[in-house]
């Protein structure tokens, strides 16, 4: 299972894209791995709402699978401007395509984020855990 | 994904390498390394209630009991009265302690006059041949642990008949729910079992552990046969009321507030292991009682979560629980102590109460 080389990653298997980018808003998700070890997903609740504020590494929702339900922590911290209503309509996106159609939500970010990983250290990671 | 690391000691079935050449998820499972699903476990679910899903079962344990004093031998080791039983019928029973705790929930096959099998759930294989081994001891019977020798493949779903007739000259149309009887699938050597723990018609077909790879292939090849992991088995049997040893069952447990009462022969001419206490359990109503709830909301009650009143105050704990892929919605099974209402109820899934319903098992019953 490859780890998309342009992501960021969390040490609680979200994935983050579009640092950097001019607008500050990035898209959070959550990895191929972590999808994988939930099994089929069948609920995803967000507590926040758009124009809600999320901090980094603090809850902000339940993926619940056919086996198991996993907190999703938001990656970033700043004010979230999208949610994916595809997504909560239809939870199983995240298992087809979890870095792409399966996006979660979206954040305008209002720090840096410190501790992402890289591409290489989260596959690292996976592949210790 | 990386393995599992508490499944580096895991046995592995006969049919290992054609779950990963599947690319099966593989999970640690009582000691043997098996597929906890293909790809999506609900469609796996949803092959086995429209069509036909293949499971491989290898990991449950076949124990053999033979000698002429063997159904005496059964009537004394479990709560049944299986010595009447006809050659080639099964019947669903357990084996207690002498306290009457659920050491296992079985089923037991009378494969001739003088010869039966007794299966049992992998995690409690060895407890069982131990038990039997030595309750048997004053009986001119003995006891043979067969599990390595045995692969077990279920074939279940409405289509399973159609499908197993296409490799049998067996009279498999002709052979009842919990009956078995000796066969040629797929020109192999089999026992053909007509049980199942998915709540859908269907087949356990018991062959040599060589033979498992030969006819998992000739029944995978059909069209439409899906293979489906313990996931789907799990939510399979949850919808069909089906109680799972570790969850509803437990050396704590009795039978009675399981609601299995009825499999407890306490009226057998003979004595039986753990017949003084259950005969004292039966006398009075059980503290708590197992229920099946279904939630209103969509955050599923999962096992060893509290259900509460509507005042808040803990009445009893979730065994099961998981999404329904045929309801749609959260199902449950829970013991309610007794006493309690089934109406106004909650479970407290991390924290936040979520309504439910009480209803009756099973969930779903095939039409």
């Amino acid at each position: 299972m490859s780890v998309p080389e342009q992501l960021r990653y969390s040490e609680e298997h979200e994935w983050v894209s579009g640092l950097g980018g001019e607008d500050g808003i990035v898209t959070v998700g959550i990895t191929a791995h972590a999808a994988d070890a939930l099994g089929e997903i069948v609920y995803i609740e967000l507590q926040p709402s758009e124009g809600d504020t999320v901090e980094a590494g603090e809850p902000c929702g339940e993926v619940e699978s056919t086996k198991s339900v996993s907190d999703l922590y938001s990656p970033v911290s700043g004010e979230i401007t999208a949610i994916n209503s595809a997504v909560v309509d239809e939870p199983k996106v995240i298992n087809d395509d979890p870095y792409g159609e399966g996006w979660i939500f979206k954040v305008r970010i209002s720090e840096e984020p410190g501790d992402l990983l890289d591409s290489v250290a989260y596959d690292k990671l996976i592949e210790e855990s | 994904m990386s393995a599992d690391p508490t499944a580096k000691n895991a046995k592995q079935t006969p049919l290992h390498d054609v779950h990963q050449d599947l690319g099966a998820n593989l999970v640690d499972f009582a000691g043997y390394l098996m597929p906890l699903r293909y790809k999506s476990e609900t469609a796996e679910h949803e092959a086995v209630r429209t069509g036909a899903g293949l499971f491989d079962l290898s990991h449950m344990g076949e124990i053999f009991l033979s000698g002429p004093g063997a159904g005496a031998a059964l009537d004394f080791a479990l709560v049944g009265n299986l010595s009447p039983m006809p050659v080639g019928k099964a019947r669903y029973t357990m084996i207690c302690a002498p306290d009457g705790g659920v050491l296992d929930d079985l089923i037991v096959y009378r494969l001739e006059n003088e010869t039966w099998m007794v299966v049992a759930n992998a995690a409690n294989a060895a407890v069982v041949r131990d038990a039997l081994t030595d309750r048997v001891a004053g009986f001119e019977a003995e006891v043979e642990d067969r599990s390595d020798a045995y692969a077990l493949i279920a074939l279940q779903g409405p289509r399973a008949q159609q499908i197993l007739e296409g490799f049998t000259d067996a009279p498999v149309a002709g052979l009842k729910y919990y009956a078995i009887l000796a066969g040629r699938v797929a020109g192999l050597d089999a026992l053909i079992a007509r049980t199942g723990y998915t709540g859908e018609d269907g087949f356990e077909v018991f062959v040599a552990a060589s033979d498992a790879v030969a006819l998992w292939r000739a029944l995978a090849g059909v069209e439409g046969v899906v293979p489906a992991g313990l996931a789907a088995r799990d939510s399979l049997r949850l919808e069909a009321g089906m109680p799972l040893y570790g969850n509803e069952l437990t050396a704590e447990t009795s039978p009675f507030e399981a609601g299995l009462g009825r499999v407890v022969k306490l009226d057998k001419a003979v004595d039986f292991v753990g017949k003084a206490a259950l005969a004292e359990q039966a006398k009075t109503p059980p503290g708590r009682r197992l229920v099946g709830l279904v939630a209103r909301g969509r955050r599923a009650p999962r096992k060893g979560y509290q259900v509460v009143t509507s005042g808040g105050t803990p009445c009893g704990v979730v065994t099961s629980g998981a999404p329904s892929p045929t309801l749609g919605k959260p199902i449950a099974m829970a013991y309610l102590d007794s006493g309690v209402e089934g109406t106004d109820l909650a479970v407290d899934v991390r924290g936040r109460p979520e309504p439910v319903d009480v209803v009756d098992l099973p969930f779903y019953k095939r039409s």
